[in-house]
């Protein structure tokens, strides 16, 4: 996954700093209520869609379950239909392949669809060093590329970001990568939009090659298939006379009939709109129609370890929606970017630590990074259930040990074996219960401290309930 | 009818006055109440910290302490989660890793008898109206294994309704985590705190004396938070609030 979040430090830490900034933890706030119960809304007006999500759930299991077949049926369909299908094992081959795409065509700039999956692997920096210039054309993305900042929802890249925020950077940043801004541009939202509009119709104009993603690709014909709301993904499909797609592995459905269901399911999640305002969809290539020439980088990236994982696969059923950070508390504090990648939130938490291993600092942490509450699971359009999954990780990070796990591990086995002799714990309860005067109301020491700081214990009562039991029932 | 009570580690140790109360509300409404001695915890703390096999000799010891009763009732809404959601996984994950079925028998014998408190009132018992009595302003906060996990849905409601006295106001924002989720609140302390913080800001917002709630576990950190603060409010199990009457109030 992109470098650019190497180091990172754990969650726990890079947490703190959002929690204590009033400012981001209002426009979270505010930015994930007002999404959350439009959502809710949208849903609602569905009777169905208990069975949607069903359906959506099984589709994508079934496609998990023979993703060789379907990778290869994809492969065939786009060959036909003229474009060139390259395999790609990680972030570095991926970036590789698409420079060099790049490079064969004699440009050095190229315009983009917002990508998770090139975001994931880190492509506009690797193609800056290759002296590529790759132009967002996304808003919120384009925010975020023109701040010199990190994505932090995966909807909205730029959600932490108010609209004082974005004019001051399109003042001073605009110029620098093409038309500047307007004299006096103010933080209206129609005066905002429209800067980004000129700013980026100069590169849709320009451009010859774009690079996409897709939100899913189907088998039987080869199509790809891209939904959103500004249009401008559409200008970097249809105007380019290159077009580039990079595609995660799990994208793939098998049928036409299947896309239905996810047109269902995505937009209402997400956007909360019962349908999004452009979806494109492109097999190969036309005469007369679109760009010349097409090719498909298929990404794996983590993702054939992540299928090996039969609790964990489950997240490979993802498309992206957002729903689950949107009502996730811990994301609502703790904001984007402490998740340390390119998928914050719930499904980040799950996903980052599949595709990237536990080795790091970050991702040991991202399992804990959750009170275990299930609202992202209630939400979820494809019913990945991830507080398990998260539970399942937690299981991987303490057995790997490390970092105050032994210290963990050991304390927990006591624990078992006091719970596991009902004499000895009763023993326990009295001595605790006899000694209750003396129990200070702040502790010292790792974990009754930060117990303490901000909450009083209990009163520990003068007798255990099974001593109570004993006198008055036994 | 003969129940079993299982009082679940947090109240027998630190909470007996739940587990008091809830022996109190069945034997008035004519319920036998067993109190299996070899019973101690669900084990839901190792689990969800990544201790599976830690928690193993837990799910054996709870399932073999409630052998033979039919029904098995608990004051603690994520403790029946615990159960009925992981037990299963526990025991399925066993069997795949060679180590035979005893644990996936345990838990199959355990589940389908295991039920919540206001569970078994409304759906067993089929009553809403227990017959307490407690004049108080009350605001309810829905625990999430409640709320998400087992669907509670009204039942809680439905029984405080009907407690003479009781004034129920709306909780704002009550489906939200009140951000204890075990070791989590120390893990990533900041982020609960912040979420606790919020919890009490509008529990405290609806000017009720009382916040009740299923779960002493989110009790103790929003009860916690209450008191450093010295808040007016005070945090209640639905236990004591449905075990007081009008001969026996509670406090
Ligand atoms: S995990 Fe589910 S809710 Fe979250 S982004 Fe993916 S599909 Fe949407």
């Amino acid at each position: 996954m992109s470098g650019t979040y190497l180091g990172m430090p754990a969650f726990p830490r890079a947490a703190r700093d959002a929690v204590r900034d009033t400012t981001l933890r209002g426009n979270l706030r505010h930015a994930t209520h007002t999404i959350r119960d439009k959502r809710a809304r949208a849903v609602a007006e569905l009777d169905d869609w208990a069975a949607l999500r069903e359906a959506g759930k099984r589709i994508k299991d079934h496609t998990l379950r023979h993703l060789d077949r379907y990778l290869v049926r994809v492969e065939e369909a786009v060959t036909a239909a003229g474009g060139t299908v390259h395999w790609a094992a990680d972030a570095e081959e991926a970036n590789r392949i698409v420079a060099d795409l790049v490079k064969a065509t004699g440009e050095s700039e190229v315009v983009k669809v917002k990508s998770m999956a090139t975001q994931e692997t880190g492509l506009n920096e690797a193609l800056e060093a290759e002296g590529i210039r790759a132009y967002e054309t996304d808003l919120a993305e384009l925010i975020v590329q023109l701040g010199k900042d990190r994505p932090s929802h995966i909807l909205v890249p730029a959600i932490h970001r108010n609209r004082g925020e974005i004019r001051d950077i399109f003042r001073s940043e605009m110029g620098e990568w093409g038309r500047p801004a307007p004299e006096g541009l103010t933080d209206t939202p129609a005066e905002l939009a429209e800067a980004a509009r000129l700013h980026l119709r100069e590169k849709f104009l320009r451009a010859k090659v774009g690079i996409s993603g897709a939100n899913f690709m189907v088998a039987e014909t080869g199509t790809l298939v891209v939904v959103e709301s500004e249009g401008n993904g559409r200008m970097c499909l249809t105007l380019p006379e290159t077009l580039i797609s990079v595609v995660g592995i799990e994208k793939v459905i098998p049928t036409w009939r299947d896309l239905e269901v996810f047109l269902q399911l995505l937009p209402r999640s997400s956007t909360a709109e019962r349908m999004n305002p452009y979806t494109s969809m492109w097999t190969g290539t036309t005469d007369g129609d679109g760009p010349r020439a097409f090719h498909l980088v298929l990404l794996d990236n983590g993702r054939t370890d992540t299928l090996a994982d039969e609790v964990g696969r489950q997240a490979l059923r993802c498309i992206r929606c957002s729903a689950c950070l949107n009502v996730c508390p811990v994301y609502e504090r703790a904001g984007g970017h402490a998740y340390g990648s390119v998928y914050p939130g719930p499904i980040g938490a799950i996903l980052s630590p599949q595709l990237r291993g536990t080795g790091s600092e970050i991702d040991a942490s991202l399992p804990y990074a959750s009170s275990l509450c299930g609202a992202c699971y209630e939400v979820c359009p494809v019913a990945i259930d991830i507080p398990e999954v998260l539970v399942h990780l937690r299981e991987k990070v303490a057995d790997q040990g490390g970092a105050g796990h032994r210290l963990e591990r050991a304390a927990m086995r006591t624990a078992t074996w006091l719970l596991d002799h009902p004499a000895a714990l009763n023993a326990a309860e009295r001595l605790a219960s006899s000694t209750r005067k003396l129990h200070p109301k702040r502790l010292p020491g790792p974990g009754a401290r930060q117990w303490t700081n901000s909450r009083d214990l209990p009163d520990l009562p003068a007798e255990p309930f099974r001593d109570w039991w004993k006198k008055n029932h036994a | 009818m003969r129940v079993a009570l299982f009082a679940t580690c947090v109240n027998d140790a630190l909470y007996p006055s739940t587990a008091i109360a809830t022996v109190k509300v069945l034997e008035r409404l004519g319920v036998e109440v067993d109190f299996p001695a070899a019973q101690t915890c669900c084990g839901q703390p190792q689990y969800n910290t990544g201790y599976r096999r830690a928690t193993e000799p837990l799910v054996l010891r709870t399932a073999r302490a409630f052998e033979g009763y039919d029904h098995v009732v608990t004051p603690s809404g994520s403790c029946v989660a615990m159960v009925r959601d992981n037990y299963p996984r526990i025991g399925a994950k066993a069997v795949a890793e060679g180590r035979g079925r005893e644990l996936a028998g345990a838990a199959a014998s355990l589940v389908p008898h295991v039920y919540e408190l206001t569970e078994f009132l409304v759906d067993v018992l089929g009553v809403t109206d227990v017959g307490a009595c407690f004049p108080h302003t009350v605001t309810y906060h829905p625990s999430c294994h409640g709320l998400r996990m087992l669907g509670l849905g009204d039942r809680p409601r439905r029984l405080l309704e009907a407690v003479r006295g009781l004034e129920l106001v709306e909780l704002p924002g009550a489906e939200e985590c009140c951000g204890f989720g075990g070791t989590f609140a120390v893990k990533n302390a900041d982020v609960s705190e912040a979420m606790g913080e919020d919890k009490i800001r509008n529990a405290m917002s609806t000017g009720a004396d009382v916040l009740c709630g299923a779960d002493n576990s989110c009790l103790m950190h929003i009860g916690g938070m209450l008191r450093r603060q010295d808040a007016p409010q005070r945090a209640l199990h639905l236990a004591e609030i449905l075990a007081s009457t009008e001969e026996e109030p509670l406090r």
